[in-house]
């Protein structure tokens, strides 16, 4: 089973190195939305300060989103993920593995990246590690739910605009804890009790979501 | 041991067949005819579990198809009608992958010999993306000497290919079929087959 999920991991990842342009957009349009807003909204430090995380964090989520469309699509074009489906072992785990590769091309390089861009916005260094951290732990979870929504609208016309529809509204609590986090640190209040929620919610996410994503595919591919 | 019973399959709201029973036994053949949207595909899917019938039973060995979701699965290759290659990877990397896929990866050795037969021996380390689609095919194709599988599960697998390759396949199932082998397919070509055991299955409108 473990080595299923490597072979699958390692799969996804050379398709990515192959295909950068791919990795590259989803960084970029996270980069440029983020620095949009200080250039709109005018240099006034607090006002950056306060709206800071939200702004980061609503550009992650989208960011996320954007590369969800890829997530099974190509495979169900070119008849690869009719082969997952007729594996002997089993299809979550097949999941899993595509979860966390999407994970590591679309959801790490914006955890690197968002420190960076986020001297923008005049964050204090403990707001910048409670970004990190928080992005850390929320970002396989928007991958994680993701993949159940793009399970569910594989195949279908205008499978884009419902994804968003349908993945959003679970983003949410995802959104509230990872920006109450800078916002709690901001404060002095301590970030812990937001990540610690974020912890559960990527536990959570981990367990349920590779089993819901396999039997919304099974359903898909009829 | 493939049994079908039964079988009816329904899509949208048009009835493609009923009451569709036959069996087939080591060593044996089937194709499947039948005109276009006849339900050819269906059926096949069916036959490997992509599909639920919507009525009727399909039995592997003796017992239902759906009680065994690892044994039956281990016993089956099914080629479909997109060759289920990537386009960035090479045909040796696609074909490991497949071949992990159903358990332990086939050695680069194992698949660079089973390239060469396919007549695709100097091609292996390009990206299959630059391949014609015959030799898309062929690479697919080459899944069958990777496997160990005994049921064949084969949708309109000579489709793209040039007559060497097809006569090349034929002597695959031959080769197949001799062993204990069993052969599901569709064609739209007349098939030359050595088969000891051949069953003709038409699928009518």
């Amino acid at each position: 089973m473990l080595s299923l999920l490597r072979w699958v991991i390692a799969r996804d990842l050379t398709l990515a190195i192959r295909r950068r342009a791919d990795v590259l957009t989803t960084l970029f349009f996270f980069v440029i939305v983020v620095t949009l807003f200080p250039l709109g909204v005018g240099p006034e430090m607090d006002t950056l300060r306060r709206m800071g995380a939200g702004v980061l964090w609503v550009a992650a989520l989208l960011a996320s989103m954007l590369s969800l469309g890829r997530l099974f699509a190509a495979d169900h074009l070119d008849g690869t993920l009719e082969q997952f489906l007729l594996i002997p072992q089993s299809l979550s785990v097949v999941v899993l593995g595509k979860i966390i590769a999407h994970w590591l091309v679309s959801g790490v390089p914006l955890v690197l990246m968002a420190p960076i861009v986020g001297l923008q916005y005049g964050l204090s260094p403990t707001a910048l590690l409670a970004l990190l951290a928080s992005l850390l732990l929320g970002t396989p979870i928007l991958s994680a739910i993701g993949a159940i929504g793009a399970a569910l609208t594989l195949g279908l016309r205008g499978g884009g605009v419902l994804v968003s529809l349908l993945v959003l509204p679970l983003y949410v609590p995802v959104l509230i804890f990872g920006a109450g986090a800078v916002d709690a640190a901001v404060s002095g209040l301590g970030a812990e009790a937001h990540l610690s929620l974020l912890g559960a919610l990527l536990l959570l996410a981990l367990v349920l979501s590779p089993w819901t994503a396999a039997v919304a595919l099974r359903i898909s591919i009829e | 041991m493939l049994e079908v019973a039964n079988l009816a399959c329904i899509r949208g709201e048009r009835l493609l067949f009923k009451e569709l029973s036959f069996s087939i036994r080591p060593g044996e053949l089937l194709v499947v005819g039948g005109a276009n949207g006849s339900g050819k595909t269906s059926l096949l899917r069916m036959l490997c579990g992509l599909l639920l019938p919507a009525a009727g039973e399909i039995r592997w060995q003796g017992r239902s198809m759906g009680s065994m979701r690892d044994v039956y699965p281990a016993a089956m290759m099914y080629i479909g009608h997109p060759n289920g290659l990537k386009d960035e990877l090479t045909g040796l990397e696609n074909l490991r992958f497949a071949t992990a896929l159903s358990g332990a990866p086939a050695s680069r050795e194992r698949i660079r010999r089973a390239l060469a037969r396919m007549g695709l021996g100097e091609r292996e380390l390009l990206p299959t993306g630059w391949l014609s689609q015959g030799q898309k095919r062929r690479t697919a194709l080459a899944r069958l000497l990777l496997s160990d599988c005994s049921l064949w599960i084969l949708d309109e697998p000579f489709t793209a290919l040039d007559k060497a390759a097809v006569e090349l396949v034929q002597s695959l199932l031959e080769e197949h079929l001799r062993d204990d082998g069993l052969v599901v397919l569709t064609t739209h070509q007349d098939l030359e087959v050595a088969a000891p055991r051949l069953q003709r299955l038409h699928l009518a409108q």
